[in-house]
């Protein structure tokens, strides 16, 4: 037994309910802890002192510190889908039923193969696998990528669904406080008290940051007693929020911030339909930021067995949690604050053995208070080696002279040793508002030079407030000051008084000590300065001599402070170690630039409620509940649903499509179209418009007709296409594809916004006005004609022709249109009688089978045809690629022309649209390769590509359309179509993409 | 971030569509090619001030040019871009 809690019997204002039991499993060991417990204190309360295995050598580590800031023990919490990799067990609450699991070991945390590459450290030293991996042969890669990636990375997620919900909300406020502590109190309080509407966001599950537990005393009350006064005053006042184990993660422009609230992490039986997370999306006025401090560790050899952890995580273990990290506790220091902590620890009952300060000289009262704890001062010394593996056993400690070792070690038992190097003001948030961190050489540390860009106001110990009074002070003049700034007069605040020993630090009371050396003849142990990342001191040297010397070089280069902690507890102790190797100082090396997010965020809270069907919207035509009612299988075409084919009982897709196409073909079918886009364009200019719009001319286009017409990009390749119908003058009805509605729609507003705002023109989406449908067959013009009493005939609506029309009153346009190559209609009118027409139709078309027809069957109508559409149009194609040059017009101008004719869009082996014919009943698959090599063993120069493929009832064979090198002058010849990813390699005869009616006799009859 | 629409008020950033740099003029529809290839393909990249066009696309439809610091995305100010350019009232 080392760790161990403390008796009930000790002084004590920890936070934990020794009443109150709580049972939960470790790596299947059940465990009991107390209510109040993190799952670090827990586990150290029943002396588990191996938590985890390092990432690189996979050694064996133990908890470290008490906080956000823990590198070392990142537990998977949770089973199956619930799992949560990487959760900071000292962030973690304790819930009754809680399973935590350790990572980064195979098979057991006790026995870790892994652990060989501990062995081999000098091998895998900084830019290990670039250079071993990344060299001249890649080859090694390709053998060891699957090792490397099973040895390497952290703990893993689920690869089931996340079975829980996450919410986003967003809130509004004048000031938003980041971080509970004594400053954050502080600042709220004076906020809220002046007038301001305030968020107060704590990480922990309680409020009062590092006053809770403490010894001091506030105001004549204990320091845990003051906060719960304060913070009951903000909760009893209106306008302040607070959230509890809510974590302010990033900030963005505007005042914008990003923060995770965890609702339920805590919890073993939630409520139904709780949210697991809440995703804060926060715009305030003003931010106070009372991010607080950590402490930094000294980096020595050996300094990485379990029972080395952080003084401040000993400190806050025993006063916080009650539990003693070990029996025989020794303290690392070089700075006054850490004598506070000695006296609070020794109030506690933790045992202390030693005090070791590199520092030749302490004062009277630190050297009494290290008397009156029952523990041996070393002075001038240093701890410079340990000895145990899995646990600490014992410390070396040598003489340390002007730098340097001195004289030989000497060993010193003891189970636990509290290091502290200083203290690491938590600027991580500040420095997101752009202003940069400088190097303090006082303090030790690297703080945020003031002022804050507006709207930034800091306090406490995060901006080297260490002293408490001193982050009460400062909080409150934050709050004034974020007051004043909102034009609030702030109110007058009284002077809080503290007695009892700050554990604090004050400016040159520390003697800089960020690494101690190896000694010559003493320890080869390895000396970690980044514990998660394995990150060695020697490591930053090899990256010196290597020349990667700038800050943001080293962290790429070793990885040093890359892991999901960011560097908290590393970042600093590195530079030092950098700066040292370059003969410069620390500023100058400088620190890396802290980006959010400051904390893991789950990926289910930024999804929040966007996941499965809510993930984007739904568009439905006003026919979807026929279509379903009538045994369609959906498709997303886009956003909008629409029906795939129409099932018969029985039927594959392929029977489905193909039926319904000969339906067509035979008789007469009909399809959804509403999802086209329709762009109502209107104006006296409106031909002109889009005469410049299209490649092919408009503004001639009489009236009652329609036109197919080309769009160009600017940079000369193809866009969009679609008919256009002139209704009078100065309207034209535009159709786009469904994909480029909303595109097409907005370029248009571009262009009469910001090249041409002289046009007298005005466009206005009709997508969703219209209910579309296209009716096509030899008996389409039979079925129109028994609904409308307009004249359809031929002679009154030719090919081409547009009419306005009703059908049983409705009002509707109807245009002979053909995509499928049959004498076709497309009829549009008005969505909100979507259904009534459209069964009107059905009803009409019975006598002669009308089939409805799917995306499917319109798809092998039209590449039957060898009319393009999607697969064709995928912005790397221009009109001449598929063989429609001659719609460009050389007697006007158009957008894209000047471009469309560059030398390398003429080159003569350029894709050109072709069919392509399956030789041997084998299905083709877009997507697939055309190569000429007739097996796919050797690596093939691609000719071209599949773009759209179906069977063919007309062909009665598997067609595909394919774009091909030079491919106008190449049919006749066999290519073959692989798709390697699945193993098919099929001979196809290339052919003209037109399969069907190449005169257009039969839509035009 | 925020665009302050001159006809809707101060709005986020997803509400708007990005068009690019608002200092390029294109030139007319039958330029030479030279002059198109440079007014599509070249852009400076310039650190500081810059104007963009932004299309409130889910809000009024508006295009707006955009004085917006490239270093700082701090926004010195939006005016409607189109037929009613200059007509809006001061926001």
């Amino acid at each position: 037994m080392t760790a161990y809690r403390l008796p009930a019997s000790n002084p004590s204002n920890a936070v934990i309910r020794r009443d109150k039991s709580v049972f939960f499993t470790f790596d299947g060991q059940q465990y009991m802890g107390l209510k109040g417990d993190t799952l670090a204190s827990a586990l150290s309360a029943n002396d588990v002192r191996l938590v985890g295995r390092s990432f690189k050598y996979h050694r064996p580590r133990g908890l470290f510190s008490a906080g956000p800031e823990e590198p070392s023990a990142l537990m998977t919490v949770g089973e199956g889908a619930h799992r949560e990799p990487n959760s900071r067990a000292t962030m973690v609450e304790l819930f009754d039923g809680l399973k935590a699991t350790s990572q980064n070991r195979w098979p057991s945390l006790k026995h870790d193969l892994a652990a060989v590459n501990g062995m081999a450290g000098n091998l895998l030293s900084a830019g290990f696998y670039y250079k071993t991996f990344m060299g001249p042969s890649r080859d090694a890669w390709m053998i060891y990528e699957h090792f490397i990636r099973k040895a390497a990375g952290m703990g893993a997620g689920s690869f089931e669904p996340d079975p829980d919900t996450y919410e986003h909300m967003h809130g509004y406020c004048d000031v938003l406080v980041v971080g509970a502590g004594p400053a954050g109190l502080a600042a709220a309080t004076q906020a809220a008290n002046s007038g301001a509407s305030v968020y107060l966001c704590e990480d922990n599950p309680q409020f009062g940051g590092s006053l809770l537990g403490d010894f001091s005393e506030v105001k004549g009350k204990s320091a845990p007693e003051w906060a719960s006064d304060q913070i009951d005053a903000l909760k009893n006042n209106d306008t302040v929020t607070l959230f509890a184990r809510t974590t302010v993660y990033g900030a963005f422009d505007d005042m914008t911030f990003g923060a995770l609230e965890r609702l339920t992490t805590h919890d073993p039986n939630p409520a139904q339909g709780q949210a697991r997370m809440r995703h804060w999306t926060i715009r305030a006025k003003q931010i106070i930021v009372a991010t607080g401090r950590i402490d930094r560790p000294i980096v020595f050899p050996g300094n990485d067995v379990p029972g080395v952890m952080l003084l401040d995580g000993v400190h806050r273990h025993a006063l916080k949690y009650a539990v003693a990290m070990g029996k025989s506790v020794s303290v690392f220091a070089n700075h006054d604050g850490a004598y506070g902590a000695i006296a609070d620890l020794a109030k506690a009952g933790v045992g202390i053995a030693n005090v070791i300060d590199p520092r030749p000289t302490v004062t009277m009262d630190q050297a009494e208070l290290v008397r009156q704890a029952g523990a041996d001062l070393i002075k001038g010394a240093v701890v410079c080696g340990t000895t145990g593996g899995r646990a600490l056993k014992s410390i070396k400690v040598s003489k340390w002279e002007n730098g340097l070792l001195s004289g030989g070690s000497w060993g010193l038992e003891c189970d636990c040793l509290a290091v502290s190097g200083g203290t690491t003001p938590l600027i991580h948030l500040a420095s997101q508002s752009g202003a940069r961190p400088r190097f303090d050489e006082a303090m030790s540390a690297f703080v945020m030079p003031g002022p804050l860009p507006e709207g930034w106001h800091s306090a406490g110990g995060a901006f080297a407030e260490f002293e408490m009074s001193d982050a009460i002070r400062s909080g409150t003049r934050a709050g004034s000051a974020a007051a004043k700034a909102l034009g609030l007069a702030p109110k007058r605040a009284t002077p809080v008084s503290i007695t009892g020993i700050d554990f604090s630090l004050a400016p040159d009371k520390i003697m800089p000590l960020w690494e101690v050396p190896k000694s010559a003849s003493g320890s080869k142990q390895k000396a970690f300065v980044d514990l998660q990342h394995d990150v060695t001191a020697d490591d930053i040297r090899l990256a010196e001599v290597e020349g990667f010397h700038a800050a943001e070089h080293l962290k790429r280069y070793t990885t040093l402070g890359m892991a999901a902690d960011q560097g908290k507890t590393s970042n600093v102790n590195g530079m030092a170690i950098m700066a040292h190797a370059l003969g410069t100082s620390i500023e100058e090396v400088g620190t890396t630039r802290f980006r959010p997010p400051y904390i893991p965020v789950t990926l289910g809270a930024i999804a929040g409620e966007n996941v499965r069907g809510h993930l984007q919207p739904t568009r439905k035509t006003p026919m979807h509940d026929w279509h379903i009612r009538h045994n369609a299988e959906m498709m997303n075409v886009g956003l909008w649903k629409r029906p795939r084919v129409y099932y018969k009982p029985g039927e594959t897709l392929e029977q489905a499509y193909v039926r319904e196409a000969q339906c067509v073909r035979a008789s007469v079918g009909i399809c959804d179209v509403s999802t086209l886009g329709k762009i109502d364009v209107q104006g006296p200019d409106a031909g002109e418009f889009l005469n410049r719009l299209y490649t092919n001319g408009f503004a001639k286009l009489p009236v009652g007709k329609a036109r197919y017409g080309l769009m160009l990009r600017h940079d000369g390749l193809l866009f969009d296409d679609g008919t256009t119908w002139r209704l009078s003058e100065t309207q034209y009805l535009t159709t786009t594809t469904t994909a480029n509605a909303a595109t097409v729609m907005a370029h248009m507003e571009y262009y009469l916004s910001v090249w041409w705002p002289d046009l007298k023109v005005r466009v206005s989406s009709m997508t969703d006005n219209w209910a579309a449908a296209s009716l096509a067959g030899p008996n389409a013009r039979k079925v129109l004609a028994s609904v409308t009493d307009f004249d359809v005939s031929d002679a009154a609506l030719p090919f081409m022709g547009v009419t306005p029309a009703s059908i049983d009153g409705i009002y509707c346009l109807i245009a002979r249109l053909s995509f499928s190559g049959e004498l076709a209609f497309e009829i549009f009118w008005p969505a909100c009688h979507g259904d009534t027409v459209w069964r009107r139709l059905m009803d009409a078309g019975t006598p002669y089978e009308i089939t409805p027809y799917g995306i499917e069957a319109l798809g092998t109508l039209r590449i039957e045809k060898g009319h393009i559409a999607g697969g064709e149009l995928d912005g790397r194609v221009t009109a001449d690629d598929v063989g429609l040059s001659a719609m460009c017009s050389t007697k006007k101008d158009f957008i894209g022309k000047a471009l469309m004719t560059r030398e390398a869009l003429l080159a003569e082996d350029r894709i050109q649209l072709v069919g392509l014919v399956s030789q041997n009943d084998m299905a083709l698959k877009a997507g697939s390769h055309l190569v000429i090599n007739e097996t796919a063993k050797e690596p093939a120069v691609s000719e071209g590509h599949v773009s759209s493929v179906t069977y063919s009832p007309v062909m009665e064979k598997y067609i595909a359309l394919g774009l091909l090198k030079g491919g106008r002058d190449r049919h006749g010849e066999t290519l073959y179509v692989t798709d390697p990813l699945n193993g098919t390699h099929i001979a196809a005869t290339v052919t003209d993409p037109i399969f069907y009616d190449k005169a257009g006799e039969k839509m035009r009859g | 971030m925020l665009i302050t629409c001159p006809i809707c008020g101060a709005r986020d950033v997803e509400e708007f569509t990005y068009w690019g740099d608002a200092t390029v003029a294109y030139p007319a529809l039958d330029a030479s090619e030279e002059a198109w290839f440079n007014a599509v393909y070249q852009r400076e990249n310039p650190s500081g001030d810059h104007y963009e066009l932004w299309h409130h696309e889910r809000g009024c439809r508006a295009f707006l040019k955009v004085r917006r610091n490239m270093a700082t995305h701090f926004i010195h100010g939006c005016e409607l871009v189109g037929p009613f350019a200059g007509t809006e009232s001061a926001t």
